[in-house]
């Protein structure tokens, strides 16, 4: 085997690419497509796009590619909605806060991951709170219509997802009871939740909720869609925590009766800590789904950053070219792209993590 | 309960039962069942008085009135003159159409990506997983604006539609096919077909049959195949082609005649497809490579030809791991297609649970209809999958 590097390269790609006549021609198709997309993405990105101007009329050309000055001009209403721009450093403040959690908490290595999630799951969210919403101290009150892009969209996300966890634990602990009306109850939420539409979930909290309440309680639109959004992930939740819960040997269940547990010991204390354990990539996933969902927002008036991308493209007259679109959506696209394919690597080094660690 | 050393015997036992599992679980789902009776009541006395105080209607009655609008996509009869309850039966088709079509795009789509990234080919390979890890990364809200966006401005108006070949025209107001126009002797075609399905399926019997009590093969799919197309061909041509075709004529603002796809239906079941064929490519590709190499390796040293290993050995048992989830993703397609509000598709959501509840303002009554037809649908769906399951199941052991 001792090729040169020409020989070796030839080799591999008389096996992998030219094997037989069939693969071959496959090969040339999929060159020449690969080509014509790629040629036809860097000139559309690159060298026909418009890169300067003030507005939708310096990209009104006929061959023009895409409409960068529609990205960089909106950004900031992109990134942070209508949230006033003398405050934006609030929220900047929250993603670093949120970050001083998190990162550490994400890499395997790093200690004290209790204390982390204590702190993202108690102290950030109430410091959070205050921060972006204001009201108290000298931080003037941003009302929640003014939250948008990239920001609401988080705020949806994070907050579903760390809403739906708790009571997804419930609803997996009372679909496995032996009690028989908790376990009946607890299967016709799950099933009922999972066999909708998010849609009109979403649309049930907007219109629904408001009657449902006393009529001197108002409700503010994003706390309905967030609650939509939390009972509806729960329901996906719990049947990921339910998968822990059956992954869990039996004798655990047994030994911790063994040694008289009460029901909430032995789930808090030996169950529970193992489960979540196994159940964290598909926490993840359950996660980039709900990332994904929150563009599911829109449809009921929030502007999220679908939304607001929307809202430019069809209401911003200013902005009016045939590329505008495009553009936009592009951005937007790769933004939840870069979003959604981070986290799912990371859910897959998990589980790779998780796999060796009980080889060993 | 051992008896505590203060309390007499007596004492304690009247309180033991506080300690009986069985007495504290009965105890625990009174509390349920009360505490989500009281909530229920609760709500439905606040929406009662909701409702009241704002002057809306309760009850099903509204599905008889007139709902007074026009509606782009009409699969059963319908004018602006027709009730809200053929409103609803209007949607319930048109999400349904979409919901069909697009569960056969997905499915035929998501295979050849699938396999296309089993692939021994690395560049096919490598494309499959671009494909798949870009378009499951995006929202498909955001995919059907953006296919909804690129239909309207790359299709041309109608005064410059596109002729293709067959009496197809496209503009951005639909894409446009030719009716088939029902004429006398076409029942005759259709009974010769149904007969030769028939006979398809009883060739398929008795040539199992044979197979296996003498282990002789016979080519069943050929003859099936034969049985079903020549008698109705042959009835068809006899009867002098009894079928004829309306073609989309360029009217005055328009194409006019011939079947039309939206351009929202074109839009809705290219991002539908598209986005569903990724996660269906995932299925399959994790699906065929859950069979064991061993059962390959056996079955060629058996003698079987490579395509007889893939037909007879490797897909019945990679089937079994895909369906399940499989099921799962024809279910997410059909929910998924509520998303058609965003574009403007006339399906179930988009004109019962929006116009009809924008009109009637009754949005408990359409609400749970609408939630109770998507719920039907994937109940009806886990029954089938169980059903099958359990049979599948049945043959491995």
């Amino acid at each position: 085997m001792d090729a040169g590097p020409i020989a070796r390269s030839v080799d591999w790609l008389r096996t992998n690419l030219f094997s037989s006549w069939g693969n071959t021609i496959l090969t040339l198709i999929c060159l020449t497509i690969v080509w014509y997309v790629i040629v036809g993405f860097v000139d559309w990105a690159i060298f026909s796009a418009v890169f300067a101007g003030s507005d939708g009329s310096a990209c009104n050309k006929p061959d023009a590619g895409a409409c960068w000055p529609f990205v960089t001009h909106k950004l900031g209403l992109f990134m942070y909605g209508r949230y006033p721009d003398p405050e934006r450093w609030r929220i900047n403040l929250t993603y670093v806060l949120a970050l001083a959690g998190l990162v550490p908490l994400m890499i395997p290595r790093v200690p004290g991951k209790l204390w982390l999630s204590i702190y993202l799951l108690t102290v950030f969210p109430i410091i959070g709170f205050i921060l972006v919403r204001g009201g108290v101290f000298w931080l003037p009150h941003i009302p929640t219509e003014l939250w948008g892009g990239l920001f609401l969209t988080l705020v949806v996300a994070s907050v579903g997802i760390v809403a739906s966890f708790p009571i997804g634990i419930l609803l997996a602990l009372g679909r496995r009871s032996e009690l028989p009306i908790v376990r009946w109850a607890c299967i016709g939420f799950i099933e009922v939740v999972r066999g909708v539409p998010l849609v009109t979930v979403l649309f049930m909290a907007s219109v629904m909720l408001p009657l449902f309440l006393p009529p001197d309680v108002t409700f503010d639109k994003l706390l309905r869609a967030l609650i939509g959004v939390a009972l509806f992930s729960a329901a996906y939740m719990a049947e990921v925590i339910r998968g822990g819960l059956q992954a869990i040997p039996r004798g655990q269940y047994e030994a911790a009766d063994a040694l008289g547990l009460s029901y909430g010991q032995k789930m808090a204390f030996i169950v529970l800590p193992q489960a979540l354990k196994l159940v964290i990539p598909g926490i993840v996933n359950s996660f980039i789904a709900l990332f994904k969902d929150t563009s599911l927002v829109l449809i009921i008036g929030l502007f999220d950053l679908l939304g607001i991308v929307q809202q430019s493209i069809s209401s911003d007259a200013k902005w009016f070219s045939p590329q505008t679109a495009a553009t936009g959506y592009f951005f937007a696209g790769l933004i939840f792209w870069i979003f959604c394919f981070s986290m799912s690597r990371y859910s897959a080094f998990l589980e790779r993590r998780l796999a060796g660690g009980e080889r060993q | 309960m051992a008896s505590t050393r203060n309390g007499s015997p007596q004492e304690t036992q009247s309180f033991a039962w506080l300690y009986d599992p069985r007495t504290r679980g009965i105890i625990l789902q009174i509390a349920l069942l009360v505490g989500v009776a009281a909530f229920f009541i609760e709500i439905g006395l606040n929406t009662a008085a909701n409702l009241n105080a704002q002057n809306i209607a309760t009850g099903f009655g509204f599905l008889d009135r007139t709902a007074g609008f026009d509606i782009s996509q009409t699969l059963v009869p319908y004018k602006s003159t027709s009730t809200y309850g053929q409103v609803f039966w209007v949607g319930l088709t048109n999400t349904l159409l979409v919901a069909v079509i697009g569960i056969v795009l997905a499915t035929v789509f998501g295979f050849v990506i699938g396999l296309a990234r089993l692939s021994s080919n690395w560049l096919v390979a490598r494309l499959g997983t671009v494909y798949v890890e870009t378009i499951r990364n995006v929202p498909l809200l955001l995919q059907l604006l953006a296919w909804y966006f690129t239909l309207l401005i790359a299709l041309p108006s109608p005064d410059a539609a596109l002729e293709l070949p067959l009496g197809v025209g496209v503009t951005n107001r639909g894409l446009y096919l030719p009716a088939p126009v029902w004429e006398p002797g076409l029942g005759a075609v259709l009974i010769a077909a149904l007969a030769g399905i028939a006979g398809a399926v009883a060739i398929g019997i008795w040539a199992r049959r044979k197979r296996l009590a003498t282990g002789e093969q016979v080519p069943a799919f050929w003859y099936g195949l034969a049985v079903v197309v020549m008698p109705a061909l042959v009835v068809f041509l006899s009867l002098g082609a009894p079928i004829s075709f309306e073609y989309p004529t360029p009217g005055r603002f328009n194409l006019d005649g011939g079947i039309v796809l939206l351009p929202e239906l074109m839009a809705l079941l290219l991002g539908l497809t598209l986005y569903t064929a990724a996660f269906i490519a995932e299925i399959v590709r994790s699906g065929i490579e859950a069979v064991p190499r061993g059962q390959k390796e056996a079955a060629a040293a058996l003698g079987l030809h490579p395509w007889q290993v893939q037909r007879l050995v490797v897909i019945p048992q990679a089937m079994r791991v895909i369906i399940p989830p499989l099921t799962n993703q024809y279910l997410n397609l059909t929910k998924n297609s509520s998303l058609a509000v965003a574009i403007g598709y006339p399906d179930l959501v988009s004109v019962f649970a929006g116009t009809v509840l924008n009109q009637t303002n009754q949005a408990v009554e359409v609400i749970l209809i609408t939630m109770g037809v998507y719920l039907a649908i994937s109940l009806l769906t886990a029954l089938l999958m169980n059903w099958f399951n359990a049979r599948m199941a049945l043959v491995e052991r």
